[in-house]
């Protein structure tokens, strides 16, 4: 087949871009070269349209072993451990086919955790689909969520947190963001930079088939009304195999034999052997008759491409090939030397004995292109003015049983009983609370993780929700008694293309950059998902945030349910009653503008700091951040997982009642104390200088508020944990 | 006490298993599914995971591995095997227990604690227990326990049930049944009783901080028992 411009741009490639092509190859790529490009400038694996914003990204701390770049970060948990750990993005192929896109997430982002020399040791997920109403919801969250369990649960590894919303913005579009936690001793860290001339390389797993051509260049493209015809694209995955080539990996990792490792994800072979060439500096020749493969007469071009799924590429030392080998087929998998590491900075290719490809490495990577995509700055809103009438008539108790009911709110334990959450014996809080803890097995220390995404507020005003979900992930691992360390994150958007969505992108990235600047909570890992869009219609920007924290002693781990009769509750950080994009404003009164709540790093990093003295001085029996829904809301959820009560007083402020139990206001946490350290803990307040309400006192079973009105908590309990089994078993 | 837990291809709770035998006092060793010879043991573990991907019939694949001609010799000779979750699903497909497990009723996987209430304690994993109830944990897919109404009638005869999911006051009633088993049965043991296959976790019971201990009581009563 002789290339043209018509074919480059059935592959994805912009017409400039193919001439870029042309130009640097100074002739016409054939179509196996076409395809390797098309591979490495789409969206999805050269991050062209984001490359330029993510540098402004603070990536460096005192705890980060590595940062952005490789397969996934890594970060120093003391005593020679460390976590490595990323989120990815499957949302494209999940929306098309919801187990399997699923699935293949799970075990994508697995393989960047173990590649790296690290076992993994905790799964976590964000998911976001459609509204309930709508008729595709229902059976993209039960695959999705099935696909989710049947990799993660196959894989023995424990999913320990996550997080689920819906809303109508991604009637078209669904987002799965799957993250991997793993441990590895810090002088045991495995990269993908090749090194030395005429090292083996080596690839090993499952076969290759023909299964996610184009998945990558699919990831980078709207959907329209042919979206059926893309099933193919999408990986079909398999766990088992997976779990072997993890086995497999880690033993051979264990001695010194490999130079360098890299996983097959997006664009397969083609990326995987161009990255390492790349990072190494050399070039890099394969004979692609030597590729194991599922199916016969696949072409060169079917080799490269193909997304098959559980795969690896290693470069060898020389001499270690018999002693790899032995190891790879005890766990019966694949092994096959493929080709060397050449001086040739070139990626050579040879099939039947003749030269399918000859590109220079650096035009694929470094001069891939990069566009500074013209974007909109986003105005804030004004805020709105909520009037007597439209709540006067509201009864609170009412309206918390609402909210506790509401989709974005209610107990998601429909979903994660599904996930095996307690395998490897080290899970310490399970799904449920403000952060999924496991322990560092066979140590005092445990490490907490949180996802956390607030699309409504970054589209309210994506500079304030970009800095916004920062805070909630600090907040949430502060929640569980970790100090945070590092997030990683996964940035769903819609088209670069289009000015507002690329200003979403802009600004969210620098609401997160400024906030973790300043919480000292860098970015070490992360995936751009772009064109999670419909035609025109994008969804809302939701920036998914990963946070990792350490726990010392995993005995000072704090949960969220209330422990004891006659304990005092306090609010930890001032509420100003901003009502705005809270879930009351959207859901109750129906108003869906004005500004998200502002936020106030200084109030965050002091607020959370004053938390863990409080919880190093154990005087912090249980607590919660208050997020969705405000305080009432984070109260109840406390009093339904205590199973106890509580009498809310609000305190004598200036806002009324609705605005005070109601209002999204940042940086606070609810605390539960012992009466008896009542002033030792207002102390440490007041030295701080950090607001703080008296909120109440526990009782056995019943809500009160004001002493006007009550709830029992068990009704409380049935709001909360109906809507998600009745609505999946309807 | 000497121990063995068989690792198969696409086992997961084999280093979990490992842990709490050797917590509670067993001298453990792990056993690799393509050998052939039983190290010298006084308790076989078959743990749970997914072994050979369970993707012909849960277990099948597993119960035709090399290692299984020693472990069902040693089983047949009265040594006590233990299979928990998969590795009950590979002992109903050994034919060492009666009985077959389907997928569950709901056709989800479930991962929660449950109750489950001591039906025969006249059998080396039960004897001298305090307790009537225990609080297990499961972790499963395909653990609905099935069999034919003669081969239920003869259990029943030979009280070859083990445990059945109960509430916390050791009611069994339907409404307690995870999973859809017949009779809610989460445990049977072969005639003898030297072999039990059931699918709650004990190991991932054995630290106040995890999901809860009485998977510790478990642990402590048969090392106890088998001394």
């Amino acid at each position: 087949m002789i290339v043209n411009e018509q074919i480059a741009v059935d592959h994805g490639l912009k017409e400039n871009e193919y001439a870029k092509i042309c130009e640097l190859l100074k002739r016409t790529p054939n179509i196996t070269e076409l395809g390797i490009f098309s591979a490495m400038w789409n969206e999805h694996c050269s991050y062209k349209s984001s490359r330029l914003h993510l540098k402004k990204l603070p990536t460096k701390g005192k705890k980060v072993i590595q940062g952005p770049g490789e397969n996934a970060g890594v970060i120093d948990i003391d005593d020679n451990d460390a976590i490595v750990f990323k989120i990815e993005s499957h949302n494209h192929p999940s929306f098309i086919e919801p187990y399997q896109g699923a699935a293949t997430g799970v075990g994508g982002i697995m393989r960047d955790i173990f590649t790296m020399g690290a076992r993994p040791i905790a799964n976590l997920n964000s998911i976001h689909f459609g509204s309930p109403q709508n008729k595709k919801t229902k059976n993209l969250l039960r695959g999705v969520v099935h696909g989710i369990g049947g990799y993660g649960n196959c894989m023995g590894v424990p999913t320990i947190a996550g997080q689920t919303s819906f809303d109508s913005s991604y009637n078209g579009n669904i987002l799965v963001n799957a993250m991997t936690l793993g441990l590895v001793k810090k002088n045991k860290i495995f990269y993908s930079k090749a090194a030395g001339l005429n090292k083996p390389i080596i690839y090993v797993g499952s076969k290759t088939g023909r299964d996610g051509i184009h998945g990558a260049s699919m990831a980078s493209a709207s959907f329209d009304e042919k979206i059926e015809e893309k099933k193919p694209t999408v990986q079909v995955g398999d766990p088992f195999t997976e779990k072997l080539l993890l086995e497999a990996c880690l033993e051979l990792m264990a001695g010194d034999s490999i130079i360098a490792i890299q996983d097959m994800g997006a664009a397969g072979l083609t990326s995987s052997s161009i990255e390492m060439a790349s990072k190494g500096n050399l070039g890099i020749e394969i004979n692609l008759n030597k590729v194991p493969c599922r199916e016969t007469k696949m072409t060169p071009y079917e080799i490269m491409l193909s997304e098959s799924q559980e795969r690896m590429l290693i470069v060898l030392e020389n001499g270690k090939e018999e002693k790899a080998k032995k190891i790879f087929d005890k766990w019966n998998l694949d092994f096959a030397v493929i080709g060397k590491t050449t001086k040739s900075k070139k990626i050579e290719l040879y099939f039947d004995e003749e030269k399918v490809a000859d590109i220079p490495i650096n035009t694929l990577v470094e001069n891939s292109p990069m566009y500074d995509r013209k974007w909109k700055k986003a105005k804030l809103p004004k805020k709105n003015k909520i009037k007597k009438e439209d709540i006067k008539h509201l009864k609170i108790i009412d309206v918390l049983k609402k909210i506790l009911a509401n989709p974005n709110v209610c107990s998601k334990e429909w979903i994660w009983q599904q996930y095996d959450h307690t395998v490897m014996g080290d899970t310490i809080q399970k799904p449920g609370g403000d952060a999924g803890v496991v322990r560092v097995h066979g140590t005092e220390k445990a490490v907490a993780a949180s996802v956390d995404s607030s699309a409504v507020y970054c589209w309210a005003h994506p500079l304030t929700g970009g800095k916004q979900v920062v805070c909630e992930s600090f907040r949430n691992l502060i929640s569980v008694g970790a100090k945070p360390i590092a997030i990683t994150n996964c940035l769903n958007f819609g088209s670069p293309e289009n000015e507002e969505n690329m200003g979403e992108f802009v600004e969210c990235v620098q609401g997160i950059g400024e906030a973790s600047e300043y919480l000292k909570f860098p970015v070490v890992s992360g995936n751009v998902s772009f064109y999670n869009q419909t035609k025109d219609q994008g969804i809302k920007p939701t920036p998914t945030i990963g946070g990792v924290g350490l726990i010392k002693d995993y005995k000072n781990m704090i949960t969220m349910d209330f422990k004891e009769v006659d304990n005092l509750v306090l609010v930890i950080g001032k509420t100003e009653g901003h009502i705005d994009q809270s879930l009351f404003a959207r859901n109750i009164l129906d108003e869906k503008n004005g500004p998200p709540p502002e936020v106030n790093l200084f109030n965050e990093k002091n607020n959370g700091e004053t938390m863990l003295k409080l919880i190093d001085n154990n005087l912090i029996k249980s607590a919660h951040d208050v997020s969705l829904g405000g305080i009432i809301t984070a109260v109840a959820k406390m009093c339904i997982k205590g199973k106890k009560g509580i009498n809310v007083k609000k305190p004598k402020y200036l806002i009324n009642e609705i605005e005070y139990l109601f209002a999204e206001d940042q940086g606070r946490y609810i605390i539960e104390i012992n009466k008896k350290d009542f002033k030792k803990v207002t102390d440490i307040l007041h030295k701080n200088a950090v607001h703080f309400d008296d909120l109440g006192i526990i009782n056995e079973n019943e809500l009160y508020i004001n002493n006007k009105t009550k709830v029992t908590i068990d009704e409380l309990s049935t709001s909360n944990k109906s809507w998600l089994t009745n609505y999946m078993s309807k | 006490m000497k121990s063995s837990v068989i690792t198969f291809p696409g086992s997961n709770c084999d280093r979990d298993m490992d842990v709490a035998l050797k917590k509670f006092g067993f001298k453990n060793k792990m056993v690799w599914h393509a050998d052939t010879e039983l190290p010298k043991s006084d308790l076989v573990v078959l743990p749970g995971g997914f072994s050979y991907g369970d993707y012909l019939r849960c277990g099948s694949m597993a119960s035709k591995s090399k290692i299984m001609k020693s472990v069902i010799n040693f089983a047949n000779s009265g040594g006590i095997v233990m299979g928990i979750c998969n590795g009950f699903q590979i002992l109903v497909e050994t034919g060492l227990v009666p009985g077959v497990l389907l997928r569950n009723k709901y056709l989800e996987f479930i991962c929660k604690n449950v109750f489950v209430k001591i039906n025969d304690k006249k059998n080396k994993y039960f004897k001298n227990f305090d307790n009537e109830v225990l609080e297990f944990h499961i972790a499963h897919n395909e653990g609905n326990y099935f069999c034919t109404y003669d081969q239920l009638k003869e259990i029943e005869d030979n009280n070859q049930i083990a445990i059945n999911y109960c509430d916390e006051n050791g009611k069994i009633e339907d409404q307690f049944n995870p999973n859809g088993s017949i009779k809610n049965i989460a445990g049977i043991f072969n005639k003898e009783k030297n072999v039990l296959g059931m699918m709650p976790h004990p190991e991932r019971m054995i630290d106040p901080s995890l999901s809860g201990e009485d998977g510790s009581l478990f642990f402590k009563n048969l090392i106890n028992n088998l001394k």
